[in-house]
């Protein structure tokens, strides 16, 4: 019987025929595509995408300038230069990230004693040159005033879990 | 107006005209089925698939079609000029003048010729210049190794795409393609020739180079077979060709296999539709089947290929043939010929 | 008048692409140029009223034997160079066999003479009532039966004579056997075996003669560190 009915089924075509059923089935089910510039797949609350560096509520800047995020840096792509400012305290000159080098692997973040450094939700910041992907400390800060609404959403979220 | 048609500008005009009412939908065929494919297996794969350009991405082969006109001729530096620029356009006119004879419905046809089949059969079989001389001319190993697997692919399922036709000849008495679809007025080949059929349908897939017999193309191994070296218009005319012998082939298999323009019942709701609809319809079923093993199957190994076309089909067809030809003689069915 | 313009066309171009053959430098265009000549031998038919013979003649030769000349002629590396050194050491033997050859065909055209029924038979090239595919298979099948017969067996020797040379029986290749791969179901391959934890196990593989093929009929499995 076993022998007959391999056979039979070998000349049938039987997997074949059955692998045409499986994929006319898949031809009616319902489709996942999203249509990328109009809808948008939900992103994580730890998604890691352009920096940003953050304000305090009254305006002031949070980073102290510790280098922490520099000295953690794998891709070494920040560069940060300080100076007291007029009032006394230890401000940046300088801080660039250098994106092209960037892996987005939030160390930067982790590191940050003040949240000042966060890796934003978003992604969509491609360019027509590579210098224009070398962010200055004018940028980053635009990106944190920018975005803050949602990088605070985001630090709310993900809070219970560090 | 039959006057005019008698002199000889009146029946070139005429000759050119049943041309273009030939050409136009085929090419226009060719360019939907592209958007079909494409439709077809992002809805195998849970993906929409074109969709924005034009409603329904219904534009999209004529961007498509822009896009490779707008782009740079690329003619190697070690390829052969001449014979790097003919294999396309050989490929493109050998999938366009194959059409002269396939009969769209009763008496429409370009050239009701006589041996209509083996037309068919030889210009089927000349498609692999286009691609040998493609490979040899590129003067590239990819091309050239996807040119012989190729010729080789081609010569062995020939085999059996011609033995195939001798059974449904057998049962036909005549090598005209009309003749053929008359022959199928009570009952359709399929029935009775089934395995035959699939046979038939499965030697197209491989000779067209479709998946899962796409070897020559093979873009894992060989990065794109014998037109690697190809870009803008070169290209699109392979492309076009290619799918323009997939519905070919699919014509092909209506003519001898599907009944061509023949309604599946000769009753009342079948017969009001006209027979090129019918015909039309059977094409886009086979090409469908086309597309739909394409999403399927996983590509051939080329010993299985090699395996499949001499061991399996050939043996088959052959032995389908001698059958065929006895139960006819034993049942005194043969036709009486002319 | 058509008929006969297109008759010279096709001949023209069928006599300069026989020449090419010979003349082309390079083995590809030589075969390319052959295939050219086929196809106005077919077209030369096609005008006889030929219409099986034309298309026989491009499926067959065509279509396969001119693809196995490319195909061969294809992968040759031709050094242009080492062609032509033997030119002239040869020309005096290849002179000979030409002049020979030229001769014989001298002889053969001075006696040819035209049947004394080919003016009618020129007259009327197709007859009316029968295509020539029924002309030919009537004419094949009966008064030449035998001879059709034995060509046939003759190729049938040649086939069998090839694959006789070519076939070679090399021990110690791996191959596939599909059927068996196919035959092959889960409970030939795969036991599932309850262990208690620590054990290590053996399970000595079912004997398979049948098929002549070692199989590992158990995952042999030794746990890491003995508890």
């Amino acid at each position: 019987m076993g022998f007959v009915d391999r056979n039979a089924r070998s000349f049938l075509l039987s997997e074949l025929v059955s692998g045409l059923a499986l994929t006319f089935r898949y031809l009616f089910k319902r489709k996942v595509t999203i249509n990328y510039p109009h809808e948008k797949g939900p992103i994580s609350p730890r998604f890691k995408g352009e920096h940003a560096l953050r304000r305090y509520p009254n305006g002031e800047e949070r980073c102290i300038a510790c280098k922490l995020c520099e000295a953690i840096c794998p891709a070494q792509a920040i560069t940060i230069e300080a100076e007291p400012r007029e009032d006394g305290s230890r401000r940046t000159t300088r801080y660039d990230i250098d994106m092209t080098k960037c892996i987005y692997c939030g160390l930067c973040e982790e590191a940050c004693p003040v949240d000042a450094i966060v890796e934003g939700p978003n992604f969509e910041f491609s360019t027509e040159t590579r210098e224009e992907l070398i962010y200055t400390k004018e940028r980053l800060l635009a990106n944190g005033d920018r975005w803050e609404a949602e990088i605070a959403a985001r630090l709310k979220a993900d809070a219970p879990y560090r | 107006m039959d006057g005019f048609l008698a002199t000889p500008v009146g029946h070139f005009l005429f000759v050119v005209a049943a041309i273009l009412a030939i050409m136009i939908p085929v090419l226009v065929g060719v360019a939907y089925l592209t958007y079909a494919e494409r439709k077809v297996l992002a809805a195998i794969q849970l993906r929409k698939g074109p969709n924005v350009v034009g409603p329904f991405g219904l534009l999209q082969p004529f961007a498509d079609a822009l896009k490779l006109l707008m782009k740079e001729t690329v003619i190697p530096s070690g390829a052969n000029r001449v014979l790097f620029l003919f294999a396309p356009m050989l490929t493109f006119a050998l999938a366009l003048i194959a059409w002269a004879v396939i009969p769209f419905g009763p008496g429409l046809v370009l050239a009701d010729i006589n041996v209509g089949i083996l037309y068919l059969f030889a210009i089927s079989s000349l498609g692999v210049y286009g691609i040998i001389i493609a490979g040899w001319a590129s003067n590239s190993k990819y091309a050239f190794l996807g040119a012989l697997r190729s010729a080789a692919q081609m010569v062995s399922y020939e085999v059996s795409i011609g033995f195939v036709i001798i059974t449904v000849l057998l049962c036909v008495g005549s090598l005209n393609l009309s003749r053929v679809v008359e022959a199928q007025k009570d009952l359709w080949f399929v029935v009775p020739l089934f395995p035959m059929f699939i046979v038939f349908f499965i030697s197209a897939l491989a000779e067209t180079n479709r998946a899962p017999f796409d070897l020559p193309e093979g873009e894992s191994e060989i990065v794109a077979g014998f037109f690697v070296e190809y870009s803008s218009m070169a290209f699109a005319m392979f492309f076009l060709g290619e799918y323009a012998n997939m519905i070919l082939m699919s014509a092909m298999t209506s003519i001898l296999f599907l009944g061509g323009w023949l309604p599946p019942l000769d009753i009342a709701p079948f017969t009001w539709i006209p027979g090129p609809v019918w015909f039309a319809l059977k094409i886009a079923l086979c090409l469908f089947v086309f597309l739909w093993v394409r999403a399927t199957f996983p590509r051939y190994r080329y010993d299985q290929l090699m395996r499949l076309g001499w061991k399996v089909f050939l043996p088959l067809s052959l032995l389908w043939v001698v059958l065929t030809a006895g139960a006819l003689k034993l049942l005194g069915w043969l036709p009486t010929g002319a | 008048m058509i008929v006969t313009l297109a008759f010279y066309a096709f001949a023209a171009v069928l006599i300069a692409a026989a020449a090419m053959v010979v003349l082309a430098r390079n083995p590809v265009h030589a075969v390319l140029y052959l295939i050219l000549a086929f196809f106005n031998a077919a077209a030369l038919f096609l005008l006889a009223g030929a219409e099986f013979l034309a298309m026989i003649l491009v499926i067959v030769y065509v279509g396969a034997v001119a693809v196995l000349f490319l195909f061969v002629v294809m992968m040759l590396d031709v050094n242009f160079a080492e062609l032509r050194e033997g030119f002239v050491r040869y020309l005096p033997i290849g002179a000979v066999v030409g002049v020979i050859l030229a001769a014989e065909l001298l002889f053969l055209a001075s006696v040819w003479s035209l049947s004394a029924e080919a003016p009618r038979l020129l007259a009327e090239p197709v007859p009316a009532g029968v295509d020539n595919t029924t002309a030919l298979g009537l004419i094949l099948y009966t008064d030449y039966f035998y001879l059709f017969q034995a060509s046939g067996v003759i190729l049938l020797v040649a086939m069998i004579g090839a694959i006789v040379l070519t076939l070679r029986d090399r021990p110690g290749v791996k191959r596939q056997d599909v059927a068996a791969q196919t035959a092959r179901r889960v409970e030939d391959t795969l036991a599932l075996v309850k262990m208690k934890p620590g054990s290590g196990m053996i399970v000595v593989p079912k004997p398979e003669a049948s098929r002549g093929e070692e199989r590992e009929r158990a995952v042999e499995h030794t746990p890491h560190g003995g508890h």
